[in-house]
Protein backbone atom coordinates (compact mmCIF):
# COMPACT_ATOMS: atom_id res chain seq x y z
CA UNK A 1 0.00 0.00 0.00
CA UNK A 2 1.18 3.20 -0.85
CA UNK A 3 1.42 6.08 1.52
CA UNK A 4 -0.77 9.02 -0.08
CA UNK A 5 0.10 12.76 1.28
CA UNK A 6 -2.70 14.30 1.49
CA UNK A 7 -1.50 17.89 2.23
CA UNK A 8 0.49 17.79 -0.84
CA UNK A 9 -2.30 16.82 -3.27
CA UNK A 10 -4.62 19.65 -1.76
CA UNK A 11 -0.82 21.62 -2.43
CA UNK A 12 -1.39 23.18 1.49
CA UNK A 13 0.69 23.41 4.70
CA UNK A 14 0.60 20.36 7.44
CA UNK A 15 -0.88 23.35 9.50
CA UNK A 16 -3.32 24.53 7.49
CA UNK A 17 -6.67 25.39 9.07
CA UNK A 18 -10.13 24.05 8.28
CA UNK A 19 -10.85 26.88 6.13
CA UNK A 20 -7.47 26.69 4.03
CA UNK A 21 -8.59 23.03 3.43
CA UNK A 22 -12.25 24.14 2.19
CA UNK A 23 -10.60 26.78 -0.23
CA UNK A 24 -8.21 24.78 -1.33
CA UNK A 25 -10.15 21.97 -1.74
CA UNK A 26 -12.93 24.06 -3.86
CA UNK A 27 -10.32 25.61 -5.81
CA UNK A 28 -8.34 22.19 -7.29
CA UNK A 29 -12.32 20.80 -7.64
CA UNK A 30 -13.03 23.37 -9.81
CA UNK A 31 -9.48 22.87 -11.43
CA UNK A 32 -9.78 19.55 -12.03
CA UNK A 33 -13.05 18.66 -12.65
CA UNK A 34 -12.97 16.46 -15.47
CA UNK A 35 -15.81 17.94 -17.11
CA UNK A 36 -13.81 21.43 -17.12
CA UNK A 37 -10.78 20.10 -17.77
CA UNK A 38 -9.89 18.06 -20.65
CA UNK A 39 -6.26 16.84 -19.78
CA UNK A 40 -6.05 12.97 -19.52
CA UNK A 41 -4.98 13.16 -16.12
CA UNK A 42 -7.86 15.60 -14.74
CA UNK A 43 -9.85 12.41 -13.76
CA UNK A 44 -7.31 10.98 -11.41
CA UNK A 45 -6.02 14.44 -9.86
CA UNK A 46 -9.73 14.89 -9.17
CA UNK A 47 -10.20 11.72 -7.38
CA UNK A 48 -6.98 12.54 -5.22
CA UNK A 49 -8.22 15.96 -4.05
CA UNK A 50 -11.93 14.49 -3.54
CA UNK A 51 -10.31 12.23 -1.06
CA UNK A 52 -7.75 14.01 0.52
CA UNK A 53 -10.69 16.92 1.01
CA UNK A 54 -12.85 13.57 2.23
CA UNK A 55 -9.80 13.08 5.32
CA UNK A 56 -8.68 16.70 5.67
CA UNK A 57 -11.64 18.53 6.40
CA UNK A 58 -13.06 15.60 9.25
CA UNK A 59 -11.22 17.18 12.30
CA UNK A 60 -10.95 13.36 13.75
CA UNK A 61 -9.87 11.71 9.95
CA UNK A 62 -7.17 14.49 10.23
CA UNK A 63 -6.18 13.67 13.65
CA UNK A 64 -5.80 10.43 12.88
CA UNK A 65 -4.07 10.88 9.78
CA UNK A 66 -1.40 13.72 10.92
CA UNK A 67 -0.20 10.67 13.66
CA UNK A 68 1.26 8.97 10.90
CA UNK A 69 3.68 11.87 11.09
CA UNK A 70 5.21 13.90 8.43
CA UNK A 71 8.27 11.76 7.50
CA UNK A 72 6.75 9.73 4.78
CA UNK A 73 6.61 10.62 1.30
CA UNK A 74 4.19 9.97 -1.07
CA UNK A 75 4.11 6.70 -3.15
CA UNK A 76 6.14 4.72 -0.34
CA UNK A 77 5.28 1.48 0.71
CA UNK A 78 2.87 2.06 4.11
CA UNK A 79 1.69 -0.10 6.86
CA UNK A 80 0.08 1.27 9.37
CA UNK A 81 1.21 0.75 12.82
CA UNK A 82 -1.27 -2.00 14.55
CA UNK A 83 -4.32 -0.73 16.68
CA UNK A 84 -3.13 3.29 15.45
CA UNK A 85 -6.98 4.21 15.23
CA UNK A 86 -7.25 3.18 19.66
CA UNK A 87 -8.28 5.51 21.51
CA UNK A 88 -9.91 8.10 19.20
CA UNK A 89 -13.59 8.62 19.34
CA UNK A 90 -15.31 8.74 16.01
CA UNK A 91 -18.96 8.98 15.07
CA UNK A 92 -19.99 6.38 13.64
CA UNK A 93 -20.53 6.63 9.18
CA UNK A 94 -19.03 8.88 7.15
CA UNK A 95 -20.47 10.98 4.36
CA UNK A 96 -19.33 10.10 1.25
CA UNK A 97 -19.41 11.27 -2.42
CA UNK A 98 -16.49 10.86 -3.99
CA UNK A 99 -18.82 10.13 -7.09
CA UNK A 100 -17.90 6.60 -8.91
CA UNK A 101 -15.15 4.62 -8.89
CA UNK A 102 -14.09 4.73 -4.91
CA UNK A 103 -10.81 5.84 -3.10
CA UNK A 104 -7.70 4.62 -3.27
CA UNK A 105 -6.24 1.16 -1.12
CA UNK A 106 -4.23 4.14 1.25
CA UNK A 107 -7.90 5.29 2.29
CA UNK A 108 -9.72 2.16 2.14
CA UNK A 109 -6.99 0.80 4.50
CA UNK A 110 -7.35 3.71 7.04
CA UNK A 111 -10.52 4.95 7.01
CA UNK A 112 -12.57 2.76 4.78
CA UNK A 113 -12.61 -0.34 6.71
CA UNK A 114 -11.85 0.50 10.29
CA UNK A 115 -14.03 1.85 13.12
CA UNK A 116 -14.42 5.60 11.49
CA UNK A 117 -17.35 3.43 10.14
CA UNK A 118 -16.38 4.02 6.43
CA UNK A 119 -17.42 4.70 3.35
CA UNK A 120 -21.15 4.09 2.96
CA UNK A 121 -22.98 3.72 0.18
CA UNK A 122 -24.13 7.33 -1.03
CA UNK A 123 -27.44 7.12 -2.32
CA UNK A 124 -29.51 7.02 1.10
CA UNK A 125 -32.83 6.90 2.23
CA UNK A 126 -34.07 4.19 -0.43
CA UNK A 127 -36.75 2.06 1.83
CA UNK A 128 -38.07 -0.04 -1.35
CA UNK A 129 -36.59 -3.26 -1.98
CA UNK A 130 -37.74 -3.78 -5.44
CA UNK A 131 -35.84 -1.61 -7.62
CA UNK A 132 -34.13 -1.62 -11.10
CA UNK A 133 -30.26 -1.54 -10.94
CA UNK A 134 -28.52 2.03 -11.45
CA UNK A 135 -27.21 2.84 -14.96
CA UNK A 136 -23.07 3.14 -14.99
CA UNK A 137 -21.41 4.93 -17.08
CA UNK A 138 -17.53 5.10 -17.85
CA UNK A 139 -15.24 6.34 -20.81
CA UNK A 140 -12.85 4.25 -22.69
CA UNK A 141 -10.65 5.72 -25.35
CA UNK A 142 -9.75 4.14 -27.93
CA UNK A 143 -7.89 4.47 -31.40
CA UNK A 144 -8.55 6.48 -34.51
CA UNK A 145 -7.82 3.21 -36.43
CA UNK A 146 -10.86 1.04 -33.94
CA UNK A 147 -13.10 3.60 -35.36
CA UNK A 148 -12.20 3.25 -38.83
CA UNK A 149 -11.82 -0.40 -39.04
CA UNK A 150 -14.48 -1.52 -35.98
CA UNK A 151 -12.60 -3.31 -33.40
CA UNK A 152 -13.50 -5.79 -30.40
CA UNK A 153 -11.56 -3.97 -27.36
CA UNK A 154 -11.33 -6.02 -24.17
CA UNK A 155 -11.57 -3.21 -21.14
CA UNK A 156 -11.73 -3.12 -17.20
CA UNK A 157 -13.61 -0.69 -15.60
CA UNK A 158 -13.60 -0.72 -12.01
CA UNK A 159 -16.94 -0.97 -10.10
CA UNK A 160 -17.70 0.30 -6.38
CA UNK A 161 -19.24 -2.79 -5.05
CA UNK A 162 -20.81 -2.45 -1.59
CA UNK A 163 -19.71 -5.61 0.92
CA UNK A 164 -21.17 -7.12 3.50
CA UNK A 165 -20.15 -5.35 5.99
CA UNK A 166 -21.74 -2.13 4.15
CA UNK A 167 -17.95 -0.62 2.55
CA UNK A 168 -17.56 0.42 -0.61
CA UNK A 169 -14.61 -1.03 -2.56
CA UNK A 170 -13.85 -1.37 -5.96
CA UNK A 171 -13.64 -4.52 -7.85
CA UNK A 172 -12.87 -5.00 -11.45
CA UNK A 173 -15.13 -5.35 -14.26
CA UNK A 174 -14.12 -6.87 -17.23
CA UNK A 175 -15.74 -6.54 -20.93
CA UNK A 176 -15.51 -7.66 -24.17
CA UNK A 177 -17.13 -4.97 -26.24
CA UNK A 178 -17.80 -4.41 -30.29
CA UNK A 179 -16.48 -1.31 -30.91
CA UNK A 180 -18.99 0.04 -34.01
CA UNK A 181 -17.34 0.80 -37.41
CA UNK A 182 -17.36 4.70 -37.34
CA UNK A 183 -18.09 5.63 -33.71
CA UNK A 184 -17.46 9.20 -33.36
CA UNK A 185 -15.89 11.12 -30.05
CA UNK A 186 -18.37 11.66 -27.68
CA UNK A 187 -21.11 9.60 -28.86
CA UNK A 188 -21.85 6.36 -26.20
CA UNK A 189 -22.08 2.93 -26.72
CA UNK A 190 -24.90 1.59 -24.65
CA UNK A 191 -24.47 -1.82 -22.98
CA UNK A 192 -28.19 -3.29 -21.79
CA UNK A 193 -28.43 -5.00 -18.17
CA UNK A 194 -24.48 -4.32 -17.73
CA UNK A 195 -24.86 -1.99 -15.19
CA UNK A 196 -25.63 -2.59 -11.09
CA UNK A 197 -27.97 -5.41 -10.37
CA UNK A 198 -31.24 -4.60 -9.63
CA UNK A 199 -33.19 -5.75 -6.36
CA UNK A 200 -35.59 -7.73 -5.78
CA UNK A 201 -36.28 -9.36 -9.40
CA UNK A 202 -36.09 -6.05 -11.13
CA UNK A 203 -33.93 -6.02 -14.39
CA UNK A 204 -30.46 -4.56 -14.07
CA UNK A 205 -29.34 -1.27 -14.95
CA UNK A 206 -27.30 -0.31 -18.35
CA UNK A 207 -23.68 0.72 -18.76
CA UNK A 208 -23.20 3.30 -21.10
CA UNK A 209 -19.56 3.44 -22.51
CA UNK A 210 -18.35 7.35 -23.75
CA UNK A 211 -15.73 6.95 -26.76
CA UNK A 212 -12.82 9.56 -26.40
CA UNK A 213 -9.92 8.92 -28.74
CA UNK A 214 -6.19 8.44 -28.41
CA UNK A 215 -4.43 11.71 -30.07
CA UNK A 216 -2.86 10.08 -33.41
CA UNK A 217 0.97 11.12 -34.58
CA UNK A 218 -0.77 12.23 -38.27
CA UNK A 219 -4.36 12.78 -37.73
CA UNK A 220 -6.38 15.40 -36.37
CA UNK A 221 -10.06 15.00 -36.22
CA UNK A 222 -12.98 16.48 -36.93
CA UNK A 223 -16.48 15.16 -36.03
CA UNK A 224 -16.66 12.36 -39.17
CA UNK A 225 -13.52 13.86 -40.62
CA UNK A 226 -9.71 13.25 -41.06
CA UNK A 227 -7.44 16.30 -41.52
CA UNK A 228 -3.85 15.26 -42.49
CA UNK A 229 -1.19 17.91 -43.86
CA UNK A 230 1.18 16.84 -46.51
CA UNK A 231 4.26 18.54 -47.09
CA UNK A 232 4.86 19.25 -51.03
CA UNK A 233 7.87 21.21 -53.01
CA UNK A 234 7.09 23.80 -54.68
CA UNK A 235 7.52 22.39 -58.06
CA UNK A 236 4.73 19.88 -57.42
CA UNK A 237 2.76 22.57 -56.52
CA UNK A 238 3.05 24.39 -59.13
CA UNK A 239 3.02 21.28 -61.72
CA UNK A 240 1.16 18.87 -60.29
CA UNK A 241 2.26 15.47 -58.90
CA UNK A 242 1.25 12.34 -57.71
CA UNK A 243 2.28 11.41 -53.76
CA UNK A 244 1.56 8.86 -51.28
CA UNK A 245 -0.56 9.93 -48.52
CA UNK A 246 -1.47 8.00 -45.79
CA UNK A 247 -5.18 7.19 -44.28
CA UNK A 248 -6.27 5.10 -41.91
CA UNK A 249 -7.09 2.43 -44.06
CA UNK A 250 -3.58 2.29 -45.99
CA UNK A 251 -1.29 4.68 -48.08
CA UNK A 252 -3.07 6.10 -51.33
CA UNK A 253 -1.95 8.02 -54.35
CA UNK A 254 -3.41 11.56 -54.39
CA UNK A 255 -2.89 13.60 -57.27
CA UNK A 256 -1.90 17.24 -56.66
CA UNK A 257 -3.37 19.73 -59.34
CA UNK A 258 -0.84 22.04 -61.05
CA UNK A 259 -0.65 25.27 -59.79
CA UNK A 260 -1.99 24.36 -56.32
CA UNK A 261 -1.23 26.79 -53.75
CA UNK A 262 -0.16 26.33 -49.40
CA UNK A 263 -3.31 25.76 -47.80
CA UNK A 264 -5.58 23.98 -50.27
CA UNK A 265 -7.51 21.22 -49.09
CA UNK A 266 -8.20 18.02 -51.24
CA UNK A 267 -10.52 15.89 -50.20
CA UNK A 268 -10.37 11.69 -50.24
CA UNK A 269 -13.95 10.78 -50.43
CA UNK A 270 -15.11 7.89 -47.79
CA UNK A 271 -11.30 8.12 -45.95
CA UNK A 272 -12.88 9.08 -43.04
CA UNK A 273 -14.71 7.96 -39.97
CA UNK A 274 -17.75 6.26 -41.78
CA UNK A 275 -20.76 4.27 -41.03
CA UNK A 276 -23.43 2.08 -43.12
CA UNK A 277 -25.21 5.19 -43.61
CA UNK A 278 -22.99 8.41 -42.75
CA UNK A 279 -19.83 9.12 -44.89
CA UNK A 280 -16.31 10.72 -43.15
CA UNK A 281 -13.49 12.22 -45.51
CA UNK A 282 -9.96 12.57 -44.95
CA UNK A 283 -9.05 16.27 -45.99
CA UNK A 284 -5.36 16.89 -46.88
CA UNK A 285 -3.94 20.45 -46.73
CA UNK A 286 -0.82 21.44 -48.68
CA UNK A 287 1.88 23.10 -46.65
CA UNK A 288 4.61 24.46 -49.22
CA UNK A 289 7.94 23.70 -48.24
CA UNK A 290 10.86 25.63 -49.28
CA UNK A 291 13.72 24.10 -49.86
CA UNK A 292 16.84 25.94 -48.41
CA UNK A 293 19.35 27.52 -50.93
CA UNK A 294 22.77 26.28 -49.29
CA UNK A 295 25.06 25.55 -52.15
CA UNK A 296 25.75 28.06 -54.77
CA UNK A 297 24.34 26.32 -57.81
CA UNK A 298 21.34 26.34 -55.25
CA UNK A 299 21.22 30.19 -54.69
CA UNK A 300 21.88 30.67 -58.50
CA UNK A 301 18.96 28.64 -59.67
CA UNK A 302 16.54 31.11 -56.85
CA UNK A 303 18.18 34.09 -58.41
CA UNK A 304 17.25 33.07 -61.52
CA UNK A 305 13.41 32.03 -60.65
CA UNK A 306 13.10 35.50 -58.91
CA UNK A 307 14.02 36.85 -61.98
CA UNK A 308 11.63 35.29 -64.42
CA UNK A 309 9.21 34.08 -62.03
CA UNK A 310 5.97 36.85 -60.75
CA UNK A 311 4.26 36.65 -57.67
CA UNK A 312 1.59 37.36 -56.92
CA UNK A 313 1.66 38.77 -52.77
CA UNK A 314 -1.95 38.73 -52.93
CA UNK B 1 -21.76 -12.31 -13.36
CA UNK B 2 -19.71 -11.68 -16.75
CA UNK B 3 -18.89 -14.50 -18.72
CA UNK B 4 -15.66 -13.64 -20.01
CA UNK B 5 -16.21 -15.29 -23.56
CA UNK B 6 -19.39 -13.40 -24.18
CA UNK B 7 -18.45 -10.74 -26.84
CA UNK B 8 -21.21 -7.67 -26.23
CA UNK B 9 -22.44 -5.65 -28.57
CA UNK B 10 -24.60 -2.70 -27.91
CA UNK B 11 -26.07 0.09 -29.54
CA UNK B 12 -24.77 3.36 -30.22
CA UNK B 13 -27.02 6.02 -28.10
CA UNK B 14 -26.06 9.45 -30.47
CA UNK B 15 -27.79 7.18 -33.21
CA UNK B 16 -30.95 6.34 -32.04
CA UNK B 17 -32.14 9.98 -32.78
CA UNK B 18 -34.91 10.99 -30.55
CA UNK B 19 -36.02 10.12 -26.39
CA UNK B 20 -39.21 10.60 -24.73
CA UNK B 21 -39.31 11.91 -21.26
CA UNK B 22 -39.65 8.60 -19.72
CA UNK B 23 -36.38 7.22 -21.67
CA UNK B 24 -34.30 10.44 -20.74
CA UNK B 25 -35.28 9.96 -16.75
CA UNK B 26 -34.74 6.36 -17.18
CA UNK B 27 -31.07 6.66 -19.16
CA UNK B 28 -29.43 9.89 -17.05
CA UNK B 29 -31.22 8.12 -13.66
CA UNK B 30 -33.04 11.07 -12.85
CA UNK B 31 -36.90 12.86 -11.91
CA UNK B 32 -39.05 14.19 -14.79
CA UNK B 33 -38.76 16.94 -11.79
CA UNK B 34 -35.03 17.43 -12.53
CA UNK B 35 -35.61 17.29 -16.14
CA UNK B 36 -38.28 20.43 -15.90
CA UNK B 37 -35.62 21.93 -14.36
CA UNK B 38 -33.71 21.96 -16.55
CA UNK B 39 -35.65 22.90 -19.57
CA UNK B 40 -37.04 26.07 -17.84
CA UNK B 41 -33.26 27.15 -16.94
CA UNK B 42 -32.02 26.56 -20.84
CA UNK B 43 -29.74 23.76 -19.94
CA UNK B 44 -31.72 21.41 -22.35
CA UNK B 45 -33.98 21.84 -25.11
CA UNK B 46 -36.24 19.10 -26.44
CA UNK B 47 -38.26 19.86 -29.59
CA UNK B 48 -42.37 19.88 -29.08
CA UNK B 49 -44.53 21.72 -27.08
CA UNK B 50 -45.97 19.82 -24.33
CA UNK B 51 -44.41 17.57 -22.06
CA UNK B 52 -46.00 14.74 -23.58
CA UNK B 53 -44.83 15.70 -27.34
CA UNK B 54 -41.30 16.62 -25.60
CA UNK B 55 -38.31 14.41 -28.05
CA UNK B 56 -35.16 14.55 -26.81
CA UNK B 57 -31.44 14.04 -28.97
CA UNK B 58 -28.61 12.56 -27.61
CA UNK B 59 -26.37 16.06 -26.81
CA UNK B 60 -29.35 16.40 -24.40
CA UNK B 61 -28.03 13.38 -22.61
CA UNK B 62 -24.95 14.15 -22.11
CA UNK B 63 -25.90 17.78 -20.98
CA UNK B 64 -27.96 16.23 -17.94
CA UNK B 65 -25.10 13.86 -16.96
CA UNK B 66 -22.69 16.87 -17.26
CA UNK B 67 -24.85 19.04 -15.38
CA UNK B 68 -25.22 16.67 -12.44
CA UNK B 69 -21.74 16.38 -12.08
CA UNK B 70 -20.84 19.67 -11.86
CA UNK B 71 -24.30 19.80 -9.15
CA UNK B 72 -22.88 17.40 -7.15
CA UNK B 73 -19.07 18.02 -7.50
CA UNK B 74 -19.09 21.74 -7.26
CA UNK B 75 -22.14 22.88 -5.76
CA UNK B 76 -22.67 24.80 -9.20
CA UNK B 77 -26.62 25.75 -8.80
CA UNK B 78 -28.40 25.52 -12.08
CA UNK B 79 -28.16 29.13 -13.75
CA UNK B 80 -24.38 28.42 -13.24
CA UNK B 81 -24.18 24.93 -14.43
CA UNK B 82 -25.92 26.60 -17.58
CA UNK B 83 -23.29 29.09 -18.23
CA UNK B 84 -20.51 26.47 -17.77
CA UNK B 85 -22.17 24.18 -20.27
CA UNK B 86 -22.22 27.08 -23.10
CA UNK B 87 -18.54 28.41 -22.23
CA UNK B 88 -17.28 24.97 -21.92
CA UNK B 89 -18.93 24.19 -25.95
CA UNK B 90 -17.22 27.23 -27.03
CA UNK B 91 -14.53 26.50 -25.67
CA UNK B 92 -14.42 22.92 -27.54
CA UNK B 93 -15.43 24.87 -30.37
CA UNK B 94 -12.11 27.21 -30.39
CA UNK B 95 -9.92 24.31 -29.31
CA UNK B 96 -10.95 22.55 -32.21
CA UNK B 97 -10.53 25.46 -34.43
CA UNK B 98 -6.94 25.99 -33.71
CA UNK B 99 -6.70 22.28 -34.06
CA UNK B 100 -7.42 22.76 -37.65
CA UNK B 101 -5.04 25.61 -38.37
Amino acid sequence: MEYKDYYKILDIQRNATQDEIKQAYRRLARKFHPDVNKDPDAEKRFKDIGEAYEVLKDPEKRVAYDKFGANWQAGQEFKPPPNWDAGFEFRSGGDFHGGQGGFSDFFEELFGRSRFGGAQHGQSGRSSFRMRGDNHFAKIVISLEDSYNGARKTITLSRPEVDETGHIRTIPHTLHVTIPKGITEGQHIRLEGQGMPGLGGEASGDLYLEIAFEPHPLFQVNDRDIHYTLGVAPWEAALGATVTVPTLGGNVELKIPPGSQGGKKLRLKGRGLSTATRQGDQYVTLRIIVPEARTEEQKKLYRRMAQIMPINRG
Amino acid sequence: MTDKLTILTGIILEEQTEYDLADICRVCNVSPDVVRDMIDEGVITPRGAVPEQWRFSALEIRRILVTRRLQRDLRINLPGCALVIELLDELEELRRLRRLL
